[in-house]
């Protein structure tokens, strides 16, 4: 589909996060594990199994269990908190910006079930203001993977890195393609392909649906840059600055509200450096609804069509 | 060992310490920090063990946790006079570029200080998480949280108390500042607490209570409480004070919860109480640099 980044099977984000903490926790004695009661759906079995004396089960209480990560921390301890990414940002909000972000603590928030694609639970679970809500925290690091691969490599790197950092990633079984082996480095892009017509930087599961949108558009006679950000604090402006200036245009790609997520980070960088025509792919201002994962991102407007007429507008207003 | 005349001495000095700091800030909350001079004093001059070189980690060390933020100018007082920093830095309390913020924070860098509390209810969550750690690195040292009686209303704290028992946490003690008061008034008017030693004890929790305001009980009840540790439970020490201990007009009141002293009220309030080491000088100017 995209040179270099063939699909080489499926698995959701989640199990990259579960074989990444296990991995982790074999690398580092100092990672520690906290789940509320959703051991199953984080993919948390395999460290716990390994290292049960370094996970605490805190049951259905998450601001206790961020309050016990801040102090594990300060202990020196590299605690992952693991939940819904609902419960793990809005419902603990002050907890992690007092206990946490503002008390520099090493906790690694690790978010499941983010966004539309958590599907049939409805929108009481499909928190899409997650990324706007951490990445408005000073110090706090904001990751959102785009697969399995990328999600394994991702926590992993996260353990390496002093402070906090909110790591999002999603439920359903979703394509993998990013190599197995590629190197995670915090705040930078990936160029995943080079155009000339317009810049496509895409987030999470947007970054598949990206690479479907490229290969409409090049059918089309469009020459698209897709380049995956799978952090978006802090935002690798350069690559996106230079990738513009080339491309002349953007399009952000999220499964996140247009107010507060990538786009809205971006939007903030190129109004300031480098003024252009850009569109964002984001839900605009609705809460989610119950259905399948893919049906839902279509309906709410970051489904691959959408991205598509994103980046013929875009290219467009130029 | 401090003799109890001496650590008397030293809550009394204490107690200048914050009247003059929140009548210099014009502000900050002298009631509860009064009421808690006492078992300060004696975690930090008798019964904690420490190092004056401050670690963050607390590694091999006794650490104590201020979950009720509010009550600063009591720690700040109480963390230079044990030799963190000079005292004169208590004349920045709640100034622009100080380290002695409203609130206690670790933003600054000011020693003593591991988690900014302040927003109420995470200090017991944090002091869980401590003792944890202490546990996985065979550190036998203990830890140390004093929460507030209001701040029992923030759902928080039963989360917390829960999870302790559960992960038989049994190197932490928790106090609370019973002293009945809170901004709104009396606790029983504003939500009451109902059976607070009920409440612990079916939480699975140690209970002890204490005069939180008689030197010669924190220091009982705080070896007390030690004695129990290492039992798969918790301890829990219910601290009756009264809120404006040692400034008869700021007792029997909620109205000092968070009110300055003017120069007048000031004076009347430090002829009550002795100037046994000396009172930091008033510089406000001091730069810790």
């Amino acid at each position: 589909m995209i040179d270099g980044f063939p699909v080489t099977g499926k698995k959701a984000t989640r199990n990259g996060f579960g074989d990444g903490l296990f991995e982790v926790g074999q690398q580092n004695d100092r990672v520690v594990a906290l789940c509320a009661d959703l051991v199953g759906s984080l993919k948390i079995q395999s460290f716990i199994d390994a290292y049960p004396e370094r996970f605490f089960q805190i049951g259905v209480a998450e601001a206790n269990m961020m309050g016990i990560a801040a102090g594990l921390a300060t202990a020196g301890k590299i605690p992952f908190t693991g939940t819904f990414a609902n419960f793990s940002t809005g419902r603990v909000y002050d907890q992690i910006r007092q206990s946490i972000a503002y008390s520099h603590k090493n906790v690694k928030i690790c978010a499941s079930h983010a966004g539309l694609t958590l599907g049939e639970d409805g929108a009481t679970h499909q928190i899409l203001e997650d990324i706007g809500l951490m990445k408005m925290l000073p110090g706090m690091t904001v990751i959102n993977p785009c697969d399995y691969n990328q999600t394994k490599a991702a926590t992993i790197a996260i353990a390496d890195h002093y402070g906090p950092v909110y790591l999002r990633f999603g439920r359903p079984g979703w394509p993998i393609f990013m190599p197995e082996d590629q190197p995670f480095e915090i705040g930078k892009g990936i160029l995943m392909k080079p155009g000339s017509d317009v810049t496509i930087l895409a987030t999470g599961h947007l970054v598949y649906k990206a690479m479907e949108a490229v290969e409409i558009l090049e059918s089309e006679g469009i020459s698209c840059e897709l380049i995956n950000i799978h952090t978006i604090k802090p935002l690798d402006e350069e690559l996106i600055l230079e990738s513009v200036s080339k491309t002349g245009c953007c399009v952000t790609a999220e499964e996140h509200q247009r107010l507060g997520g990538l786009g809205g980070s971006v939007a903030t960088l190129l109004g300031m450096k480098k003024p252009a025509p850009m569109e964002v792919v984001a839900v605009n201002d609705t809460f989610g609804e119950s259905g399948p994962p893919v049906d839902l991102m279509d309906k709410y407007g970051i489904g691959t069509e959408d991205v598509a007429k994103a980046a013929r507008a875009a290219v467009n207003r130029k | 060992m401090a003799s109890l005349a001496e650590l008397q001495s030293t809550a009394t000095q204490v107690r200048r310490d914050i009247l003059r700091q929140v009548h210099y800030a014009t502000c900050g909350h002298p009631g509860a920090s009064l009421g808690c001079a006492d078992l300060l004093t004696a975690l930090y001059f008798e019964i904690m063990s420490y190092t004056r070189t401050f670690h963050m980690d607390g590694a091999n060390e006794d650490v104590f946790f201020l979950s009720n933020g509010h009550i600063s100018p009591l720690w700040y007082s109480i963390l230079a006079r044990a030799g963190f920093f000079d005292i004169r830095e208590l004349s920045t309390f709640r100034q622009m570029n100080s380290r002695l913020q409203g609130h206690p924070a670790t933003h600054e860098g000011l020693p003593g200080v591991r988690v900014a509390s302040g927003s109420l209810g995470q200090g017991l969550s944090v002091a869980i998480g401590m003792a944890l750690a202490k546990r996985l690195n065979g550190d036998n040292k203990t830890v140390y949280v004093l929460t507030g009686d209001g701040e029992l209303q923030e759902g928080q704290i039963w989360e917390a108390a829960m999870s302790a028992p559960h992960h038989k946490v049994d190197n932490l003690i928790a106090i609370v500042d019973w002293n009945g008061q809170q901004i709104d008034g009396p606790n029983e008017k504003v939500m009451s607490l109902g059976d607070l030693p009920a409440k612990w004890e079916s939480f699975g929790w140690i209970v002890l209570q204490m005069d939180g305001n008689d030197m010669t009980s924190v220091l009982n009840t705080l070896k007390q409480a030690k004695d129990m540790l290492g039992k798969e439970r918790p301890v829990v020490i219910l601290m009756k004070t009264e809120m404006g201990a040692g400034v008869d007009f700021m007792m029997g009141t909620h109205k000092w919860h968070g009110v300055a002293p003017n120069a007048e009220q000031l004076e009347q309030a430090l002829a009550q109480l002795e100037e046994t080491l000396g009172d930091y000088p008033y510089d406000p100017e001091y730069n810790q640099v």
